[in-house]
C-alpha cells in the first residue's frame, strides 16, 4: 500500500498540462507538490461533487481534467460514475481508497473493505478503469493511465491517517477561480 | 406550459450552451427538442446535486450552462447549491418545475412539494421568478439574461 503523498507524487510527474482538481485530504498535500493556476483545490466543497465539477470542466475545454477524490466522497455521489460514463470527456478520476473518513476522526466508511470501486466504475460503463494497490504498480502504469481517451477512473489503495483536519486551500477560492479561468481562457 | 421548440428558442436567445438536467414529467416533454437542438448540449445527471457541480465546471470553463430540475431535486441538491452559489459565488441559473403547484392552489392536492419550493429558494437566498399560465418561454430567457447582467445566480419556478 502507498501513502496518500506518495500517490500524489507519482501523479505530479505525469499530470502534463491537465487541470488538477483536488478534494479533502489531497487538497492539503497537492499544493506542496504543485501550485500553478491549473491546480484547483476544491475547498470548501460539497462533499462528493469533485468528479461532477471536473466533468463540467472537462466538457468545457479540451486540455483534460484530473480529479483526486476520496472513497468517502465517491460514496456520497456514486451516481456520478454513470453520468461520467455517458460523456466522452477528457476526465481522469482518481479514487484514493483508504476505507475511512480521515478528517472526522478516522471512522470507517460504510463500504470499507467491501465496495470495489473499480467494479462500480466498470459497471456504470466507464471504459477505462485501473486499480493499483502498490506504489510500484502505480508508478509503472501512471503514464499510460493518465493519457489517452477519457473518461478514466483510477482506484488507488492508500494508507489512512488518523488525527487529520480538513485542510485549508492555498489561497481564497475567488483567487483560485480567477487564476484558473485566466489560465484556460 | 411551454413546448420544447419554445424552450429551445428561448435558450438560444440567452446563448445557453449546455442544459444539465434531471427532468420531471412536465420538463421531460422537452427531451426530444433539447436533444436535437443544434449548438446545445444536453447532459443527463443521476441526482440533482451533480447538476450544480457539472454546471459549475462548465461555467468555470467558459460555457453558459442552465440547470433544469424538479423541486424535489432542488431539495435534494441543497448542499451542492449552497457550496457553488455561496462558497464559490458562481452565477448559476436553474429552472425548477414545481410539482402540483396549480392543484395545490386549487385545494386539490395534498402534495407537500408546493409548500416548500418558494420558502426553500428564499432560504437559500436565490432570486427567482414564478412562471405560470400566461407566461412565455421568452420570460425564462429574460430572467437568465437579467441574472447574468447582475453577475448573480438566479432561478425560475415553473408552476406545474
Amino acid at each position: 500500500m502507498m501513502t496518500h503523498r506518495q500517490a500524489l507524487e507519482v501523479l505530479a510527474r505525469h499530470r502534463g498540462n491537465k487541470i488538477v482538481v483536488t478534494t479533502m485530504t489531497s487538497g492539503g498535500i497537492w499544493p506542496e507538490l504543485s501550485d500553478t493556476p491549473l491546480d484547483f483545490a476544491y475547498l470548501p466543497s460539497a462533499m462528493g461533487q469533485g468528479p461532477s465539477l471536473g466533468l463540467g470542466l472537462a466538457l468545457a475545454q479540451p486540455r483534460g481534467v484530473i480529479v483526486v477524490n476520496g472513497d468517502g466522497c465517491t460514496l456520497m455521489n456514486l451516481g456520478c460514475m454513470a453520468t461520467i460514463a455517458a460523456q466522452p470527456a477528457p476526465l481522469f478520476v482518481l479514487i484514493m481508497d483508504n476505507g475511512l473518513y480521515e478528517v472526522t476522526g478516522g471512522q470507517p466508511t460504510a463500504a470499507a473493505g467491501r465496495a470495489d470501486f473499480a467494479a462500480i466504475a466498470r459497471g456504470c460503463g466507464i471504459g477505462r478503469v485501473y486499480a493499483y494497490a502498490t506504489l510500484e504498480e502505480w508508478t509503472a502504469n501512471a503514464s499510460e493511465a493518465l493519457q489517452g481517451v477519457g473518461p478514466v477512473v483510477i482506484v488507488l489503495k492508500v494508507e489512512g491517517r488518523m488525527g487529520q483536519k480538513t485542510p485549508k486551500p492555498p489561497r481564497p477560492m475567488s483567487e483560485q477561480i480567477s487564476r484558473l479561468r485566466d489560465a484556460i481562457a | 406550459m411551454f413546448s420544447g421548440a419554445e424552450v429551445v428558442a428561448a435558450l438560444k436567445v440567452a446563448s445557453v450552451t449546455h442544459v444539465v438536467w434531471l427532468p420531471d414529467s412536465d420538463l421531460g416533454i422537452w427531451d426530444a427538442a433539447l436533444s436535437a437542438a443544434d449548438g446545445l448540449s444536453l447532459i443527463r445527471v443521476c441526482r440533482e446535486g451533480e447538476a450544480f457541480a457539472v454546471a459549475a465546471g462548465l461555467w468555470l470553463g467558459g460555457q453558459r450552462p442552465i440547470i433544469f430540475l424538479q423541486c424535489t431535486g432542488l431539495f435534494e441538491a441543497g448542499d451542492s447549491l449552497r457550496n457553488f452559489l455561496h462558497d464559490l459565488h458562481l452565477p448559476l441559473f436553474f429552472v425548477v418545475g414545481v410539482r402540483s403547484y396549480k392543484a395545490h392552489r386549487a385545494g386539490a392536492s395534498s402534495d407537500t412539494c408546493p409548500l416548500f419550493a418558494e420558502p426553500i429558494l428564499k432560504a437559500w437566498k436565490v432570486p427567482f421568478i414564478l412562471l405560470s399560465d400566461g407566461s412565455a418561454a421568452e420570460d425564462l430567457a429574460a430572467e437568465y439574461l437579467r441574472a447574468e447582467a447582475g453577475n448573480r445566480a438566479g432561478a425560475v419556478l415553473l408552476a406545474e
